[in-house]
């Protein structure tokens, strides 16, 4: 034995077992060690910089060796598209505004408006078994947990925690993560859940003769008040009828790509004051980064 | 708690076993393709298991629960699930720093893999608690490509604690 090891190995192996058991109690309860997971992600924050600093390299030769006649050639597409995107843009303006009166005549109590801020992907979860990310958005910028976090395509998933700086968001693929969502065809409503592998998602518990088909967009129908209505969830790819088994097998996909994005949307939900419903967000970080009212944005994206 | 002999020694004398936690946190980090994820060697892990049949009265259960805790909190996973896991390592690695020390390097190897099993075994049962997860046999692949990568590994940190005079 050497006689320079520490003693009571076995006492200091019980007490730190039972420190690691307790944090992962409270952990699993409470929101209480949001503080103490800041600061440490805050230590480590330079960690995570070198480790992306390969990827942020290779995107910088990318850029410093693109030919200006690729720029302009990207810039007049993006120019084109920006034009149509506003073109429908007014349109929706004028649907959103009569949607409203319209909703205000029937004393309707779903006035809920959105607003969202723009995030980048920092981090890919680590675990092989859990499916996160990680943003560069935190409480500071006004994030919270079970946040809404949607992209261009889609809802992407939801904010888990929120640390100072930065937020994990749990995506639609994740085993733990469940999404109540509708068939836009129909308005079935169904849960969505995911399988912890890339790009599928299960659609459980739907009776044998339940109206849905192969290529049905599913949205997510508001329950639970989590998530805005009317976002596209997930499209089916596979039905599988047995008749042994209660209920059909769906499989489906991810509409948002999120494997693949890098810019991601946080959403709030707020309930504006009849007028102007970009007027009341309160909570934005800094200038450039925040879209202005977007579920307008979102409608033309996803709706042409 | 440094000897007398070691005194002359460059200063980067104690740094090199942080610097190496690091450099394994950061390959932990590294972004790779999606089919070589679940690969991903438990570089923490084996630093971790160097360190402790090395310089056992320095590294052992305690630095083994700091470094769990880190990747925690760099994982995004239930704080103190690594944290436990990587204690128990630390502790079992130490306890078996003399008879690991003597083994020959194909033996070794198979050591790591079961020290390995083990810190992947209480992760999966800690997930097993904490969720619905299910984790599969593919949970295993880490401990494998680790042992692969420990003889590599232990040559080189080998010379950097000589180089660094820690014993």
């Amino acid at each position: 034995m050497d006689p320079r090891r520490p003693r009571w190995q076995s006492l200091r192996l019980i007490v730190l077992m039972s420190i690691s058991v307790g944090l992962m109690i409270i952990d699993h309860r409470s929101e209480n060690l949001s503080y103490f997971r800041s600061a440490v992600a805050l230590a480590v924050k330079p960690l995570y910089e070198m480790s992306a600093l390969p990827a942020r390299l290779g995107a910088w030769v990318d850029r410093a060796s693109r030919s200006h006649m690729d720029v302009r050639e990207q810039y007049d597409r993006l120019r084109g598209e920006q034009i149509v995107l506003k073109s429908r843009l007014q349109k929706l303006e004028a649907l959103e505004a009569e949607n409203r009166r319209l909703n205000r005549l029937l004393a309707a109590s779903r006035k809920v408006g959105e607003e969202v801020l723009l995030a980048q992907l920092v981090e890919v979860s680590l675990d092989p078994f859990t499916r996160k990310v990680l943003v560069n958005r935190g409480v500071r910028d006004g994030a919270y947990s079970g946040q809404p976090v949607i992209d261009p395509d889609g809802v992407i998933g939801q904010i888990t925690h929120a640390t100072l700086f930065t937020s994990s968001v749990t995506l639609l693929t994740d085993q733990s993560h469940a999404i109540p969502a509708q068939i836009r065809r129909n308005g079935l409503r169904v849960v969505v859940y995911g399988l912890g592998v890339p790009d599928r998602l299960s659609i459980p518990y739907l009776a044998q003769d339940a109206d849905i088909r192969d290529g049905d967009i599913l949205v997510t129908s508001g329950m639970g008040g989590r998530f805005p209505p009317g976002y596209p969830v997930a499209r089916v790819t596979e039905i599988v009828k047995d008749p042994n088994e209660p209920f059909l097998g769906v499989t489906g996909m991810p509409v948002a790509r999120l494997d693949y994005t890098r810019d991601v949307l946080l959403v709030w939900q707020v309930v504006p004051d009849d007028a102007d419903p970009a007027q009341d967000e309160p909570d934005t970080g800094n200038g450039q980064a925040e879209a202005a009212s977007d579920v307008a944005v979102q409608g033309a994206n996803d709706g042409g | 708690m440094q000897i007398s002999a070691d005194t002359t020694g460059p200063r980067v004398r104690g740094w090199i076993i942080p610097i190496s936690f690091g450099a394994a946190l950061l390959l932990m980090a590294m972004p790779l393709p999606t089919w070589a994820v679940p690969y991903r060697p438990d570089w923490v892990g084996i630093v971790l298991i160097y360190w402790c049949i090395a310089v056992p009265h320095r590294v052992g259960a305690g630095v083994g629960w700091s470094v769990g805790i880190v990747m925690d909190v760099m994982q995004f996973t239930l704080l103190g699930q690594n944290a436990l896991s990587k204690t128990v390592l630390g502790f079992l690695a130490n306890q078996s720093h003399l008879r690991i020390r003597m083994y020959p390097m194909w033996q070794q190897c198979t050591a790591v893999f079961l020290l390995l099993s083990i810190d992947i075994g209480l992760v999966t049962w800690v997930h097993g608690v904490a969720g619905n997860i299910k984790v599969g046999w593919s949970a295993w692949w880490p401990a494998a490509s680790s042992m692969l990568i420990w003889p590599w590994l232990f040559i080189i940190l080998r010379d950097a604690r000589r180089r660094s005079y820690i014993c």
